[in-house]
């Protein structure tokens, strides 16, 4: 336990950081109770879900598809009552 | 672009906001508006410290945290600056309600007076969250908050919001305007609209907070909606000193639709209710009156 809690911070100048977007590092997807799942053959890729995602977990892939990243997914729910087809559904996440 | 919104995120994931935190949702898509050639300047609140866990960070632009009281100052100074050096940024200075209302107000106030070139956004969702749901100067009347709790002694609190946006227009600040997160191709533009008019421009963003207003955390950008669909937040902006309403709501829904949403309103009486939809339909008289008078702000 002692070992885990002197993990080194190298300390900067003015607390500067200089690795922009680091916080990339921490995945808040462990955050999450309710998982959503998303029918692509329900989706109209009119990217609503993408625009209110406060995580920015949703993107679009090569073909167009609306992907969700569940490494930051927060499970928030927001998509699921913004989608207007409700092409995605929110189910319990299962360890 | 997905919906004329650029894809690039300047706000990475990551952050510690609570899920479904309206404001940071509002924060993609402040950044985007803004774009790479952009200095942030944030106050302390809640996505200050949601955003920049030491050694962290979920900024991708060059990014300075001031104090409550000091961000439109050091803003000022930014400003003055790249003036000196001939260099030109945008400069997106973001504050909370309560870095803004309440304890910067003073240093905004001369900012604004001294004619900086920035524009400031407040992100308002009503209290100051981080800190533990306080009530601020943005606490609309007889809300649940930590320093006016609803009981036997007192109905939430006792006084009406402050209306910021029009001490910031009266100040003859160029652009102001009010945005909601239910709104955001809306506020993309107001937030592009205030970085290319010179001087010192100001946009409010209405944004929910999942345990500050007692909310379920899916219901955070309908009940921002609920908002502007009961013209509890009013969107308009003010340029030139003239007041222009952007989204007309010809037909509101009652308030008591988006009161009944939140826990922090569950103890309001019909007379209450009553009350507050007296305030909200004279506000709404007094700003279709401003624009159709064309009233000048200065």
């Amino acid at each position: 336990m002692a070992e885990k809690n002197t993990k080194k911070i190298e300390f900067t100048l003015g607390a500067v950081i200089r690795e922009p977007g680091s916080t990339i590092k921490n995945k808040t997807g462990g955050w999450r109770a309710m998982r959503p799942v998303l029918d692509q053959s329900k989706c109209v890729r009119c990217g609503t879900c993408w625009m209110y995602c406060p995580e920015g977990a949703i993107k679009k892939d090569e073909k167009g598809n609306f992907v969700i990243d569940y490494d930051y997914c927060k499970g928030c729910g927001i998509c699921a009552n913004e989608c207007p087809v409700k092409a995605i559904k929110m189910e319990l996440e299962k360890k | 672009m997905i919906r004329g919104l650029p894809e690039e995120e300047f706000f990475a994931s990551g952050h510690r906001a609570c899920a479904g935190c309206g404001a940071a949702i509002a924060m993609r898509h402040i950044t985007k508006a803004a774009g790479r050639n952009t200095i942030v300047v944030q106050a302390t609140g809640c996505m200050e410290v949601v955003s920049t866990p030491y050694p962290e960070t979920a900024w991708r632009l060059p990014y300075i945290h001031g104090a409550f009281e000091n961000t439109a100052a050091i803003a000022s100074g930014i400003e003055r600056a790249l003036k000196t050096l001939g260099k030109k940024y945008n400069i997106l200075v973001l504050g909370g309600d309560g870095a803004t209302f309440d304890i910067g107000f003073g240093a905004l106030s001369g900012a604004i007076e001294r004619g900086h070139n920035f524009l400031y956004v407040c992100n308002d969702n009503g209290a100051y969250m981080n800190t533990g749901i306080q009530r601020s100067g943005a606490t609309p009347k007889y809300a649940h908050t930590t320093t006016s709790p609803a009981g036997r002694v007192i109905p939430g609190k006792l006084e009406w919001k402050k209306p910021l946006p029009f001490i910031i227009a009266s100040h003859r600040a160029p652009y102001v305007a009010t945005a909601s997160i239910s709104e955001i191709p809306d506020l993309y533009s107001k937030i592009k609209k205030g970085l290319e008019i010179e001087g010192p421009c100001y946009v409010q963003v209405f944004s929910p907070c999942v345990p500050g207003w007692g909310i379920d955390s899916a219901k955070s950008v309908e009940v921002a909606r609920l908002a502007v669909e009961t013209r509890i937040c009013p969107l308009y902006e003010i340029e030139g000193g003239i007041l222009k309403i952007t989204k007309d709501i010809k037909e509101p829904k009652p308030v008591e639709e988006y009161l009944k949403a939140q826990a922090r309103f569950k103890h309001l009486s019909e007379t209450q209710i009553k009350e507050i939809q007296a305030f909200v339909d004279g506000e709404w008289t007094r700003i279709k009156e401003l624009e159709e008078k064309k009233c000048r702000f200065y």
